[in-house]
């Protein structure tokens, strides 16, 4: 009776233990994870070096000095030995030296800002290859990808064809986000404002899964993405199937798709406004407002003076995301820099010069 | 370490298990206020790192040439100084133990301290009048944070020195008002170096750069 | 009409009858629940008459011993809500897979790992972590009391009132959906306009008044009232433990207070600091948060390497190996600590030079750490290990510890931290260190001192349960996380598509039942050993065979702590004395003086809180007539010139003459 139950039980732990093997960051499909994957793998068996023997030693003595064994030797009162605290102190400096030394080459080689050297462990990156751009952005709770060297965009959909280096640029619209697909590498920040970068290659054609790994608000559990890793031949009929389906993405358009939601289905939009992404990453998709590359020449310059103190204005709605029915929105919109010599769009309203922002 | 505690330890009783006398460690008073001190010198730190990253973001707006006065800010610079000095001679006026001109000069150091404040929310009203409030940029928000901090603390200060005048006035030169003289010794200095700071960083390199 | 709601505007804030959660049927139990035995437990006490007593023995005490009990008191009550958040986030996580969103829609689930997160950093680990250094440090050094009696008090008020805010916040309005260091822009008044970040505010700021000036308190104890001949190097490691930390504290907290200033002044007055319209930089909210989030992390830990020490030399009837090392060793960690804090976000895009500085110097922090393993490890060779409960929970700590320790330093591999950054691999890497060393710790110390501070012992057979329960529900709650992280799974998620991670949850939930059990088990015990106190009483006062100063007294000690101060010649004082042949000192005593308990670090306490809940919501006259009580009644306190007395030598000698009589009977 007994063996059985134990027999069933390991036998379930074992399909367990074959499921975690399915871990994708253990068995990854790009070759930056790959390598990241080897780091976790190698710093982990360096370190179980001394963590194995410390939790053996740990083990054996506190079963051999055990109160009720008393043919163990105790000596109260020996409580120092050079040797032993030079061991003890130089074990752990030694893994922590290699260590170090693996982390610091690992850091420079895998720096995602880095432009990819390789394709995988025995192919360099071929020359002239031409690497994919991608312009990525988190959005209150979905993610806009833009093709800038083929004009389109996708939303919750990202491809990219097999062995071809892609170029990740990164932002955000709102809050901070983290670009991950556990699949191809490492994550990285998305925040607003602020351009972060991300080199990776896919290896092997699949479907894998992306999303945002930092905390965003309400919609944040349905933040995922799908990434298609193509053969160039099926990548570059996915590229005609968005080219060919029509629509595209204007700055109004891409102020409505910015609006909170959750669980946005797939979208394609054939074309993109032109510097789409430079004016999210300059907060100034808005007609009317200040670019901040703009505000930063002016500020660079000792700002605008006394004159420049009224040039706020206000946007006549804002998109707190996470507001639960009978929470009151903020009282006033948000207010922002004008950008100079700008005509009142539909989209803003100019603030009575006297209000100041906030509330 | 108390003097008790290492004449103990120079000369330890042969047996000594313990002292047959009433232990009296060394009061901490002072010890806990710097320390105090100490910490609340951090923060200013985090302060002025905020204004080192952010003091160059005007938003296009107004830069520290287009507001900030220099002369105004001297004058009120001298307020503080002239308050240390004065407090100075409230010291050893109660060093003297007398009463009355110790409370002179501690009303004379409260009056600069009074113009000082004054001449900051002047300062303050006027750049909020003129549209250059806190919120007009990040340059205006980590200036009016780590002027007004200071403004703060010279406020608090007053409210103590006003207190302590009180209890002087009331109980005399106890040794406990004495530890907080000596307390507000060294508070209102620290509050005069950071302020040094605040008119280097701040007011002078701002003006001038 | 119109001025009516003005009016009511005017005198609510923005309090309104919306903010009362009646659409929510969970809170709407919980509250009853809460009501009925907060209603039971106050009805008690008025039935047996002993609000007075409580007022005037407890609340008001300035006595460093009632003090640190209360913080654990704080804490425990604490832990049954943080652990109640913990068990709500395991269900939903265990249901909501596929077509099932569980139970909990996202707006109270990013509320519960919120609140789950701060309450047990700040409302469970910090009090029980400071409660134990109070109870045991001045005993330790041989002093009456702290350096500041009263402020004692106070902070320990703030630190309530700062808990009663959170709760609060469970049943008026609702708490901040940031996750535990509240980052903006998504704590901005743009993402967060509702109360819940002003709750996280001020609870923090208001329990961080308390913590700082409880940490210069013990500073300066340390540094001032040590007992005559204890010089540095003899301190007790605890002692030595508990300084480090409290240098920590008094180093770190004022960044915490200086940004979270920061951001009240973006909500409240609409300045630019985090958000990025204005030039702000919401990047510099993460560094000053984590340059004291880092710290805090060794805050909490530290004492509790303090325990080990104690506990391992303790029970295994021999010195502790290498004190010199461990000395250092904690004082590395120390200054280490501030150096390491980008760890943190090595997935911001700083550079690779900054990131693997940053890594290396965190990995470097784990050679100290490994030492002290390493002395812990010898301290056991050649002695005789007596594997009582407190012994017990130090083995756990040992095991699990390790683990936890091991997965940081991979976590501190930048390139390897991109894979698993935010992701469950980390939650039980925190958890793994958080409950294997700082709760095991706070365990472990709570059955060695119980009967120091009470005077009884803890019933043995409830405390083995509770620990076995702990370990193993720690294992199954845990090891499956870092299994889901690997599979590339995220944290603060409400629910899930792949229904082939369930059953990993599953196994998590279980584990969080067993520790529900350790947590009656603990309850059971406190129980349990009160019913049978008479059996388990110590008159001995060294119930151990300690070895420092704490258990050279009675148990409980008097208010005194000890009639005649000790003169300390060697470390470990107490053993020392033992095998010097002391005699207690039966004749000859003095007057003692001592300080006189208050009631004003109450009632300032309670000002504060009236001061927060009013700029919470906004309540402006109140918020002004609160604070202005508040400095008013500070400033009445200075007058306050009679704040000691001495307890006559009769009475002294009159309590050890009880304990003479006791000792003889032996
Ligand atoms: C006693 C058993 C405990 C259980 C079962 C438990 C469970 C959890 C769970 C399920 C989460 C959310 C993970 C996620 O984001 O997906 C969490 C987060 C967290 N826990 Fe615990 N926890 C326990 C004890 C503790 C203790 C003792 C502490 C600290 C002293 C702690 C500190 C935290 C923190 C800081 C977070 C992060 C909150 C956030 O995401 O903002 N937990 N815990
Ligand atoms: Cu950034
Ligand atoms: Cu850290």
């Amino acid at each position: 009776m007994l063996p059985r139950v134990l027999r069933r039980l390991s036998m379930s732990l074992l399909a367990l233990l074959m499921s975690g093997c399915s871990a994708v960051v253990l068995h990854p499909s790009g070759d930056v994870a790959l390598q990241q994957r080897n780091l976790i793998i190698a710093s982990t068996v360096l370190m179980l070096l001394i963590i194995v023997p410390v939790m053996v030693l740990t083990g054996w003595f506190a079963w051999h000095y055990r109160q009720s064994n008393t043919k163990a030797h105790y000596d109260p009162d020996w409580h120092h030995s050079t040797g032993l605290e030079l061991v003890i102190w130089s074990a752990p400096l030694l893994i922590i030296i290699a260590l170090g030394a693996m982390t610091w080459i690992a850091t420079h080689t895998l720096d995602p800002y880095r432009p990819l050297g390789r394709l995988a462990a025995t192919r360099p990156v071929p020359e002239g290859t031409k690497p994919l751009k991608v312009q990525v952005v988190a959005l209150d709770w979905k993610w806009l990808f833009v093709y800038p060297d083929y004009g389109f965009a996708t939303v919750n959909e990202l491809a990219a064809p097999v062995d071809v280096p892609i170029e990740f640029q990164i932002t955000a619209s709102s809050v901070m986000n983290s670009f991950f697909i556990p699949a191809l590498a490492g994550q990285i920040y998305a925040m607003p404002a602020m351009e972060t970068q991300l080199h990776a290659v896919i290896n092997q054609p699949g479907n894998y899964e992306g999303f945002s790994a930092n905390y965003s608000g309400a919609g944040f559990s349905d933040m995922h993405f799908r990434f298609l890793g193509k053969s160039q031949a099926d990548f570059d009929a996915w590229v005609q199937s968005v080219k060919s389906g029509g629509g595209a993405l204007t700055r109004e358009g891409y102020l409505a798709l910015a609006r909170p939601s959750e669980r946005e289905p797939v979208k394609h939009y054939a074309e993109v406004a032109p510097g789409l992404y430079d004016l999210i990453l300059n907060l100034c998709v808005q007609p009317g407002k200040m670019c901040l590359r703009d505000m930063m020449k002016i500020d660079a310059k000792g700002g605008l003076g006394m004159a420049g103190v009224h040039n706020v204005g206000r946007l006549a709605y804002d998109r707190p995301p996470a507001l639960n029915a009978g929470q009151s929105e903020p009282p006033t919109g948000l207010a922002y820099v004008l950008a100079l010599c700008a005509t009142p769009g539909p989209l803003w309203s100019p603030a009575p010069p006297a209000a100041a922002a906030g509330n | 370490m108390s003097t008790h505690a290492t004449d103990a330890m120079n000369a330890p009783p042969a047996q000594g298990f313990y002292l047959t006398e009433e232990h009296h460690p060394e009061n901490g008073t002072m010890l806990g206020f710097w320390i105090y001190l100490m910490s609340d010198c951090l923060l200013f730190a985090v302060l002025f790192a905020m204004y080192g990253v952010l003091g160059g973001n005007y938003a296009a707006g107004p830069g520290p040439k287009d507001l900030f006065e220099l002369p105004t800010v001297l004058l009120n610079t001298s307020m503080l100084l002239l308050s240390s000095i004065t407090y100075g001679f409230a010291m050893l006026e109660m060093a003297r133990q007398r009463k009355g001109a110790t409370l002179l000069w501690l009303a004379i150091t409260g009056c600069f301290g009074v113009a000082f404040v004054s001449l900051e929310l002047t300062e303050f009203a006027h750049f909020i009048h003129d549209g250059a409030g806190p919120q007009r940029s990040a340059f205006l928000s980590s200036f009016f944070a780590v002027v007004g901090c200071h403004g703060v603390h010279v406020t608090a200060g007053l409210l103590w020195l006003g207190t302590m005048m009180a209890q002087i006035q009331v109980k005399g030169f106890r040794p406990t008002i004495q530890r907080r003289m000596l307390c507000f010794n060294l508070f209102w200095h620290t509050l005069d170096i950071i302020w040094v700071a605040l008119f280097t960083v701040v007011y002078m390199l701002g003006a001038g750069a | 009409m119109r001025d009516n709601s003005e009016l009511i505007h005017f005198i609510f804030g923005r309090l309104t009858w919306d903010a009362i959660p009646f659409h929510v049927p969970i809170l709407v139990y919980t509250f009853i629940v809460v009501a009925i035995l907060g209603i039971a437990l106050l009805g008690t006490i008025t039935w047996m008459g002993k609000w007075g007593y409580l007022w005037r023995e407890w609340f008001t005490s300035v006595d460093h011993k009632k003090i640190g009990i209360m913080y654990m008191v704080l804490g425990i009550i604490m832990m049954l809500r943080g652990f109640s958040d913990a068990v709500m986030m395991r269900l939903q996580q265990a249901m909501a897979f596929g077509g099932s969103t569980g139970y909990l829609p996202p707006e109270h689930y990013d509320q519960i790992f919120t609140a789950h997160g701060v309450i047990m950093i700040f409302f469970v680990a910090m009090p029980m972590v400071v409660g134990l250094m109070n109870v045991v440090m001045p005993l330790q050094i041989g002093a009456r009391d702290v350096a500041f009696p009263f402020l004692n008090n106070f902070s320990f008020w703030m630190t309530v009132a700062g808990a009663v805010l959170v709760m609060l916040s469970l049943f008026v309005g609702e708490f901040a959906r940031t996750g535990w260091l509240a980052y903006p822009p998504l704590s901005g008044i743009a993402y967060s306009p509702d109360a819940g970040v002003d709750y996280y505010i001020w609870s923090l700021q208001i329990a961080g008044v308390g913590t700082l000036l409880s940490g210069v308190n013990m500073v300066v104890t340390i540094i001032k009232m040590r007992a005559p001949g204890m010089t540095l190097m003899k301190m007790p490691i605890f002692t030595w433990t508990a300084l480090c930390t409290n240098v920590l504290i008094v180093a770190a907290f004022p960044v915490l207070t200086a940004v979270l200033v920061l951001l009240s002044l973006d909500r409240y007055v609409g300045t630019a600091f985090f958000t990025n319209d204005f030039g702000g930089n919401p990047m510099m909210y993460v560094n000053l948060i984590w340059i004291w989030g880092h710290p805090e992390v060794y805050i909490l830990i530290l004492p509790l390497f303090g325990v080990f020490s104690e506990v391992v030399s303790t029970f295994c009837g021999k010195k502790l190996f290498g004190y010199a090392s461990m000395v250092y060793a904690t004082v590395v960690i120390t200054i280490l600590s501030y150096l390491v804090w980008l760890h943190h976000f090595f997935t911001m895009g700083s550079g690779a030079s900054v990131n693997s500085f940053f890594g290396i110097t965190t990995m470097i922090i784990s050679i100290p750490t490994g030492a002290k393993m390493f002395n812990w490890l010898f301290t056991m060779y050649r002695g005789r290990i007596n594997f009582d409960v407190p012994m017990l929970w130090t083995m756990g700590f040992m095991f699990t510890f390790v683990i936890g320790g091991m997965t940081g330093v991979l976590l501190a591999v930048p390139p390897a931290d991109f894979e698993l950054h935010n992701s469950l691999f980390l939650v039980a890497h925190f958890h793994n260190v958080i409950i294997g060393g700082v709760l095991f710790g706070l365990f472990a110390g709570i059955n060695y001192w119980f009967p120091k501070a009470i005077g009884f012992r803890l019933d043995a057979f409830w405390g083995k349960v509770s620990f076995w329960f702990w370990l193993s529900g720690f294992w199954f709650a845990f090891m499956p996380l870092y299994i889901l992280g690997l599979m590339g799974v995220t944290r603060r998620l409400s629910h899930f598509d792949d229904p082939s991670l369930q059953i990993w949850f599953q196994i998590a939930a279980f584990g969080a039942g067993l520790i529900f059990l350790g947590i009656l088990a603990f309850l059971m015990q406190i129980y349990v050993s009160i019913r049978n106190r008479a059996s388990l009483r110590d008159h001995t006062g060294d119930i151990w065979g300690g070895r420092t100063l704490e258990w050279s007294t009675s148990s409980p000690p008097p208010d005194y702590n000890f009639a005649f101060t000790p003169l300390v010649h060697e470390l470990d004082a107490w053993a020392d004395m033992k095998q010097r042949g002391y005699q207690r000192p039966v004749q000859g005593f003095l007057p003692i003086h001592m300080p006189k308990n208050t009631g004003a670090g109450v009632i300032l306490a309670f000002l504060a809180m009236a001061c927060g809940f009013a700029m919470i919501w906004h309540i402006w006259w109140m918020a002004g007539a609160s604070f202005v009580g508040l400095i008013g009644s500070a400033i009445v306190h200075t007058f306050n010139y009679h704040r000691d007395f001495h307890i006559p030598a009769e009475e002294v000698a009159r309590i050890e003459d009880t304990r003479s009589r006791l000792l003889a009977q032996l």
